[in-house]
């Protein structure tokens, strides 16, 4: 996965950050603090394989991230990884969904632009003939109370 | 002995004499006997499902894990250029122009379609209105359920979308939409009993080519379709986590 660079910004004003992944791989993030806020009534869709490679999109995805359809189809998730998530989030994501069970957090996403949005998550397991085969990950629109507790948080948890 | 076809009881009310016609179309096309058995409510189709009494059925999307994971139905079809999407409405007059601005105590009217309240109490979670907050109004149409937001009796209401779209311009004076959903991934689908398994290939053969000849492309436009495309076991699954991810439990 490439690293950012500021060509790739909406803002020349970002904190420069590197990220290591659960797979050992490292990449530098640039963010800014440029929200984009969900738009109300939709959802954000996808489904990954077992190692959270990105199989399917939808159009609300595609508009959220930055990215078109192309650049993150075959990309792991965490491509939307933003540096003030703590890791333990997501050790917690994947702890439960590898017990078969529904997951819900409020994350904060990085987008292509350095930008960020934040959404209420759901990750389930798909599970055929009692094997898990992939995951779907629906996000929806957030509650901004519940946000403004996680933004006091998240930053505990590192 | 004729196969049963029920349609889901959410159908839109106007478009029963397309579905009468479309059973005439497939008895002929297919070679079946076929007969069309309508329910009113979904109390009664969840009835008709567990005694095993349909063999084919147009069905709402949440209907589709109950049928396929633990009736083994098929899917067979889905319908091209349609989506189902929710509306809340309220009263014209309001003040309240976004969801965030709902008192946390809302009272709700709304009908037995379990997709449009999933969907409307999903789009409240933003307010932090959760179901153990609101107080309901059941209601038996969409119709029943604006004259209660325009009377009052209820705060907001919940409607398919395409439902909101076709109210009488009186009505529309009265009720205006607060928020509309824009899923996208939602729809009905056709899906067959095991019991109608030898012919599922012609069944789904028929539906797909619909459109190819003149009655055809009526039928379709009938039942507000474009088209039928076939839906395989994986895209029905797909279906099903989808409307378990929106489950607000």
């Amino acid at each position: 996965m490439q690293d950012m660079t500021p060509q790739d910004l909406a803002s020349d004003d970002f904190q420069e950050s590197v990220l290591t992944f659960h797979d050992g791989t490292k990449r530098t993030v640039l963010a800014t603090e440029i929200e984009t806020k969900f738009p109300d009534g939709c959802l954000i869709v996808s489904q990954t394989d077992l190692d959270g490679v990105i199989k399917h999109v939808n159009k609300s995805f595609v508009t959220m991230s930055g990215f078109t359809e192309d650049e993150l189809i075959g990309q792991p998730h965490y491509i939307l990884r933003h540096p003030d998530m703590p890791p333990a989030a997501f050790a917690g994501l994947w702890e439960t969904v590898q017990k078969k069970e529904k997951w819900h957090g409020y994350v904060k996403n990085l987008r292509k632009d350095g930008g960020y949005y934040w959404v209420y998550a759901t990750v389930i397991p798909n599970v055929r003939n009692g094997e898990i085969v992939s995951y779907t990950s629906v996000r929806r629109k957030p509650s901004a109370n519940k946000v403004a507790e996680c933004m006091k948080l998240y930053p505990t948890l590192f | 002995m004729p196969y049963t076809m029920t349609i889901s009881p959410d159908f839109k009310p106007d478009l029963i004499s397309g579905w009468y016609i479309f059973n005439t179309w497939l008895q002929k096309k297919i070679d079946e006997k076929i007969h069309i058995e309508m329910v009113n409510d979904f109390k009664e189709l969840a009835s008709a499902i567990d005694k095993g009494s349909i063999d084919l059925i147009y069905a709402n999307p949440c209907d589709i894990a109950k049928l396929v994971r633990e009736k083994s139905f098929t899917p067979i079809a889905k319908p091209v250029g349609t989506h189902d999407e929710a509306v809340i409405i309220i009263k014209q007059d309001s003040t309240i122009s976004e969801i965030e601005s709902l008192p946390g105590n809302v009272k709700i009217a709304m009908t037995d379609v379990p997709n449009v309240n999933t969907i409307g109490l999903i789009m409240l979670e933003p307010a932090d209105i959760t179901p153990a907050d609101v107080e309901t109004i059941t209601c038996s149409n969409y119709i029943t359920v604006a004259k209660e937001v325009i009377r009052g009796k209820a705060d907001i209401g919940f409607l398919l979308a395409d439902a909101f779209d076709e109210f009488s311009s009186l009505v529309k004076k009265q009720v205006k939409p607060l928020i509309t959903s824009k899923i996208h991934v939602l729809h009905h689908a056709l899906l067959a009993s095991p019991g109608f398994a030898d012919k599922q290939k012609k069944l789904q053969d028929a539906l797909i080519t619909i459109q190819n000849d003149a009655t055809g492309a009526d039928i379709l436009k009938n039942l507000e379709f474009q088209s039928w495309e076939a839906m395989d076991n994986d895209e029905a699954e797909f279906l099903i986590d989808l409307i378990d991810t929106l489950s607000t439990n």
